[in-house]
C-alpha cells in the first residue's frame, strides 16, 4: 500500500509534464479534428491533399533543423536557399533540360549558389549573435530585393537571354510566371503507387525519408556534436577549442543547400514558377509548420518537423471549407490559416525570448 | 626530485602598473601546492601567464621563464598549455547542460569511427563512438572515486558533481600532468568540499602535480604539501604544509606596514553614547558575498571600516542596507527602523552609497558628468528642479543649478575632465570614482557607504579618494562606512575596523592593532575586542 501511494503521484506528475511538453501539437490536433469535422470534407480528398503538401514541403521544413541545433534559431533565411533553387530552375528551363535529368541538373546547379549565399548569410549571422532570427528574416527580404533586381532588370540587359518565351514582351526581365512543364512532377511521378484511389508519390517520400536518416546520423557525427555544443553555449564551446564561427557558417550553408533542394521539390510538384513570389512565404510557412509540431527556437527534432507538417497542412486544407461551413464565408477560413501561421510564430518567438531571459 | 612545473622570476606589468614582481613557484609531481592571496594579489595573472592567455600577449608579454619537466617552454596560447599537459579546472563551470556527463567529458575530444562518408569528406563526418567515450569517462570518474552515472545529463546534477565532471574532463586527457584548480570549492557545500579535497589527494597520489588556488585557508592547511603566499604581486611566504597555520597565512596575506597619517582632529570624538546606526541580525542574500546574522553599532561621526577576506560578506553589508540585494533583519537609524529592500527609502533617510561596481551600478556611463552628479538627488530630493507649471509632477530640470553645482564639485573634488558635459565613460577610474563621490555628496547624506572606493584606480588617485572621505567626515560630519579589501587603506583612515567572517561580525579592531591580530580575526578567530 505504502509503495503504491509513493508511486502514484510521481506517475501523475509525469503525465502532466508529457501533456505540457506536447501542448502545442495537441492544441493543433484538436483544431485539426474540429476543422475536419466542421468542413465535412471528403476523407480521400483530404488525405490526398495533405499527402501532396507533405511531400512538397518536407524538405524545406527539415532544412530548418540544423540551424536550430547550432543555436542559430529559426532560420527565416531559407528564402535565400529557395532563391538559389529558383535560379537553378530558371537556368535549366532556359536550356530546356527536361524530366528527371533536368531536376537533377537543377539540384546540382543550385548547390554553388546556395553555398555562396549560405556562407554570406552565415557571416552576417556571426556579426549578429543573439539576434539571429530577426536578422535572418530581414536578410531574406534584402536578398529578395537583389533577386528582383537581377531577374527584373539585369536579365535581357546585362545577362543575355535567348529564350524569349520566358521573358517579358519588352525583352527585359523575366515573366511573372514561368511554366515548368519540363520538370513537372519529375520526381513525384518517378515512382508512385495507387493506394485506395490515392496516388502516393513514393519517390519523393523515399527521398524525404533518406534525408531524415541522413540528418539523424549527421547529428551523431563529430561535426553534428560540435554543432550541438555550439548551439547550447557558444562560450563553453569556444573554451573547449571549437571554432564557433566556422561551425555556425557550416550550419547556415547546409541549411541553405537543403532549402534550395526543397524549393526544387516544391516547384516540380507545383509545375509553375511564380518568378517573383514563389520564395517569399517559404521561410514563414516552414517555420510555422515546425513550431506547430512543438519545436522551439532552440530545440527541434525530425519528429516535430513531421508532426508539424501534417498538422499545419491539414489545418491549411480544411480551413477554407470550415470557414464556409461555419460562417458561410470561405475568406474567414482563409483568414484563419494566415492568422494561425503568423500567430504561432509570434507566440513561439515570445516564448523563446521569455525563456532566454529567465535563464 | 625534479619539479613538474617551475615558474621563475615572473614579472608582469599592465600599462606601467606592475602586478607581478619576480614570482617564483615550483610544483613537484604527486604534490599539492597551494597558492593563496587576496583578490588582486596576482593569482589570476600568474595563471593567465601559465596558460598563455591572449590578455597577456596583447599587453606586452611577461618576463621570466616557465619550465616544465626540466625543459624551458614557450606558452603562447592555451593550446600550447594543453599540449604540455597543463590543465585547468575553472571556477565557473564550463559544462553544457543539455549534454550527458560523457559528452561533456569528451567535449571536442570525441572518439569517432570512420565510415564511407568520412573517408571522403574527412574526420568531421565520423560517427561518434559513444560506448567507448562512456568507458573512458567511467575510468576518469573512478579515478576520482566518485559514483556519477556517466549517461546522466548535466542539467539537474548537484553543483558538487558538476565540479567532478569538470575535473574528470581534465584527467581524461591522456597527457595531463599538471592540474590547476582555481578557487574550486567556492561554490561547494561543506560536504561536497570534503569529498572534493579527498579526490584531489587521490589525484596527487596518482602522480599528478596539483596547483591549488584558494582563499579558504582552512582547506589549504588540510591538504597542501607546500603553500606559497602572494601579496601585491610578490611572493611573501613559502612554507611546507606542515608549518602552515591559518593565522600565519592570513597574516602573510594581508599584512603590510602602514604609516597612519595624522588625521585632522574633530571637535567631538565619536562614542558609544551617540549611535547613529544600529544593525541587528542582518542577513543579505548577495551571491558570493552573503551576510547572515550580522550585528553592528555605528557611532555618529566616525569612519568605520568593514574588512575581511573576499567572499565572507563584507560587500554585502552596504548593498543590503541600500536595498540592492534581498535582505532581512533590523536596521535602526537614529532609533527609527529603516524599511529594508527599498533603495528609495534608504536614500531618503540620509544614506548614500558609492558602489564597488562603479561602472555597473555607480554611473550612467554615457551620460555627462553633471547629469551623473545631479541624477540621484533630483530623483530623491527634488533638488536641481524648477517648477514652471502649477503641477508638481511637471517640474523640469534646472540646468543652471545643475551646471553650477557640477562646476563647484569639479573644482572641490579635483575631477580632471574636459568639462561638465563630458560623458563619464571616458574618464579615468579615479575621476569616475570622484564623480560617484560628488553624486553622493549632492545628497548631503548623514551616512555614506563607500564600497571598495579605491578598487581599480591608480595609486595617486587612491590617496585622493581617501582624502576626500576624510574631508567629508571631518568637514561635513558625515558618518562613513567604508568597505575595502585593502586592509592597509582601512587602517589609514578608519577609527575602528569591523572584521567579517562567514557573514558574521567577528570583532572590531583598532587601526593600530597588530598584523597578527588582524590575521587571526580574518581567519575567524576571536580575540579580545577593542573598545
Amino acid at each position: 500500500m505504502k509503495t503504491q501511494t509513493a508511486v502514484l503521484p510521481r506517475q501523475r506528475g509525469m503525465d502532466v509534464s508529457l501533456f505540457k511538453k506536447n501542448a502545442v501539437p495537441l492544441l493543433f490536433l484538436v483544431l485539426c479534428v474540429l476543422g475536419v469535422m466542421v468542413s465535412g470534407m471528403d476523407a480521400r480528398f483530404l488525405v490526398y491533399e495533405v499527402l501532396t503538401r507533405f511531400a512538397r514541403n518536407s524538405f524545406l521544413v527539415l532544412a530548418l533543423l540544423i540551424p536550430v541545433s547550432a543555436g542559430l534559431g529559426l532560420n527565416f533565411a531559407i528564402t535565400v536557399g529557395a532563391m538559389a533553387g529558383q535560379i537553378a530552375v530558371i537556368i535549366i528551363t532556359h536550356y530546356q533540360i527536361k524530366g528527371l535529368a533536368g531536376l537533377a541538373w537543377a539540384m546540382l546547379l543550385s548547390v554553388p549558389f546556395a553555398v555562396v549565399m549560405g556562407y554570406l548569410a552565415g557571416m552576417v549571422m556571426n556579426r549578429a549573435k543573439g539576434r539571429e532570427m530577426i536578422t535572418s528574416m530581414i536578410l531574406g527580404f534584402f536578398a529578395n530585393g537583389l533577386y528582383q533586381l537581377v531577374f527584373l532588370f539585369l536579365v535581357g540587359t546585362v545577362i543575355p537571354m535567348k529564350n524569349r518565351s520566358m521573358m517579358l514582351p519588352e525583352g527585359v526581365g523575366l515573366r511573372n510566371t514561368i511554366d515548368l512543364w519540363g520538370i513537372s512532377r519529375a520526381l513525384d511521378n518517378l515512382w508512385r503507387i495507387n493506394i485506395g484511389g490515392i496516388w502516393v508519390p513514393l519517390g519523393t517520400l523515399a527521398l524525404i525519408a533518406l534525408l531524415c536518416v541522413v540528418l539523424h546520423y549527421f547529428m551523431r557525427t563529430r561535426l553534428g556534436q560540435e554543432m550541438r555544443a555550439v548551439g547550447q553555449d557558444r562560450h563553453i564551446a569556444e573554451v573547449a577549442g571549437i571554432d564557433v564561427d566556422r561551425i555556425r557558417i557550416i550550419a547556415m550553408i547546409f541549411s541553405t543547400v537543403l532549402a534550395a533542394w526543397g524549393q526544387l521539390i516544391f516547384l516540380q510538384n507545383i509545375s509553375t514558377l511564380n518568378t517573383y513570389n514563389s520564395h517569399e512565404q517559404v521561410g514563414t510557412f516552414a517555420v510555422a509548420a515546425l513550431l506547430v509540431g512543438g519545436a522551439t527556437a532552440t530545440r527541434a527534432s525530425i519528429w516535430q518537423a513531421m508532426v508539424g507538417l501534417l498538422l499545419f497542412h491539414t489545418l491549411f486544407v480544411v480551413s477554407p471549407q470550415a470557414g464556409q461551413a461555419l460562417f458561410g464565408i470561405p475568406q474567414i477560413g482563409e483568414y484563419f490559416r494566415v492568422f494561425v501561421a503568423y500567430g504561432v510564430i509570434a507566440v513561439a518567438l515570445a516564448l523563446h525570448s521569455w525563456q532566454r531571459r529567465s535563464r | 626530485m625534479a619539479y613538474a612545473l617551475e615558474m621563475r622570476g615572473i614579472t608582469k606589468s599592465y600599462f606601467g602598473n606592475t602586478v607581478l614582481k619576480g614570482v617564483d613557484i615550483a610544483v613537484k609531481s604527486g604534490e599539492i601546492h597551494a597558492l593563496v592571496g587576496e583578490n588582486g594579489a596576482g593569482k589570476s595573472t600568474l595563471m593567465n601567464i601559465l596558460f598563455g592567455m591572449p590578455v597577456i600577449h596583447n599587453t606586452g608579454g611577461f618576463e621570466g621563464e616557465i619550465i616544465v619537466d626540466g625543459q624551458k617552454v614557450e606558452i603562447t596560447s592555451p593550446i600550447d598549455a594543453m599540449n604540455l599537459g597543463i590543465g585547468m579546472v575553472h571556477q565557473e563551470f564550463m559544462l553544457l547542460p543539455g549534454f550527458t556527463v560523457t559528452e561533456n567529458i569528451k567535449l571536442n575530444r570525441e572518439l569517432g569511427r570512420p565510415n564511407i562518408v568520412s573517408r571522403i569528406l574527412g574526420k568531421k563526418f565520423e560517427l561518434l563512438d559513444m560506448d567507448q567515450m562512456a568507458k573512458d569517462s567511467r575510468q576518469a570518474l573512478d579515478k576520482l572515486g566518485v559514483d556519477i552515472d556517466e549517461w546522466l545529463p548535466i542539467a539537474g546534477l548537484p553543483v558538487g558533481y558538476m565540479q567532478f565532471v569538470e575535473i574528470a574532463r581534465e584527467i581524461d586527457k591522456s597527457n595531463m600532468r599538471i592540474l590547476v584548480f582555481d578557487e574550486p570549492t567556492a561554490v561547494l557545500t561543506e560536504a561536497e568540499a570534503e569529498l572534493f579535497l579527498r579526490a584531489i589527494k587521490r589525484l596527487a597520489e596518482s602522480g599528478l602535480a596539483i596547483l591549488f588556488i584558494s582563499h579558504r585557508l582552512d582547506e589549504v592547511v588540510g591538504v597542501a604539501h607546500e603553500v606559497t603566499v602572494l601579496r601585491d604581486g610578490e611572493v611573501v611566504g613559502h612554507l611546507p604544509g606542515s608549518e602552515a597555520r591559518v593565522d600565519k597565512l592570513a597574516e602573510l596575506m594581508v599584512g603590510r606596514k602602514v604609516e597612519r597619517p595624522a588625521l585632522p582632529p574633530r571637535k567631538k570624538e565619536p562614542s558609544d553614547d551617540d549611535i547613529i546606526l544600529e544593525i541587528r541580525d542582518l542577513s543579505v542574500d548577495m551571491p558570493g558575498e552573503r551576510l547572515s546574522g550580522f550585528n553592528l553599532k555605528v557611532r555618529r561621526g566616525e569612519i568605520i571600516g568593514i574588512g575581511g577576506l573576499a567572499g565572507h560578506g563584507k560587500v554585502g553589508l552596504a548593498n543590503g542596507i541600500m536595498g540592492l540585494y534581498p535582505s532581512s533583519g533590523t536596521v535602526l537609524k537614529d532609533g527609527e527602523e529603516l524599511p529594508l529592500n527599498n533603495p528609495k527609502e534608504a536614500l531618503r533617510r540620509g544614506f548614500a552609497f558609492v558602489s564597488e561596481d562603479r561602472r555597473g551600478v555607480g554611473l550612467l556611463l554615457d551620460e555627462s558628468i553633471e547629469n551623473n552628479i545631479a541624477f540621484t538627488s533630483s530623483q530623491i530630493q527634488n533638488r536641481f528642479l524648477r517648477q514652471r507649471l502649477p503641477l508638481e509632477s511637471l517640474q523640469v530640470r534646472d540646468n543652471q543649478a545643475v551646471r553650477q553645482y557640477a562646476l563647484e564639485a569639479i573644482k572641490n573634488l579635483d575631477i580632471r575632465c574636459q568639462g561638465p558635459e563630458q560623458p563619464v565613460r571616458r574618464l579615468s577610474g579615479g575621476n569616475q570614482q570622484k564623480v560617484c563621490l560628488a553624486r553622493a555628496l549632492a545628497l548631503s547624506p548623514e551616512i555614506l557607504f563607500a564600497s571598495e572606493p579605491t578598487r581599480g584606480i591608480d595609486v595617486g588617485a587612491k590617496s585622493l579618494v581617501l582624502d576626500l572621505l576624510v574631508r567629508f567626515n571631518r568637514e561635513l560630519g558625515m558618518t562613513v562606512i567604508m568597505t575595502s579589501s585593502e586592509l592597509a587603506e582601512l587602517r589609514m583612515i578608519c577609527d575602528r575596523i569591523a572584521i567579517v567572517y562567514q557573514g558574521r561580525l567577528v570583532g572590531i579592531l583598532s587601526p593600530d592593532a597588530s598584523d597578527v591580530e588582524y590575521g587571526l580575526m580574518m581567519a575567524g578567530k576571536k580575540r579580545a575586542e577593542v573598545s
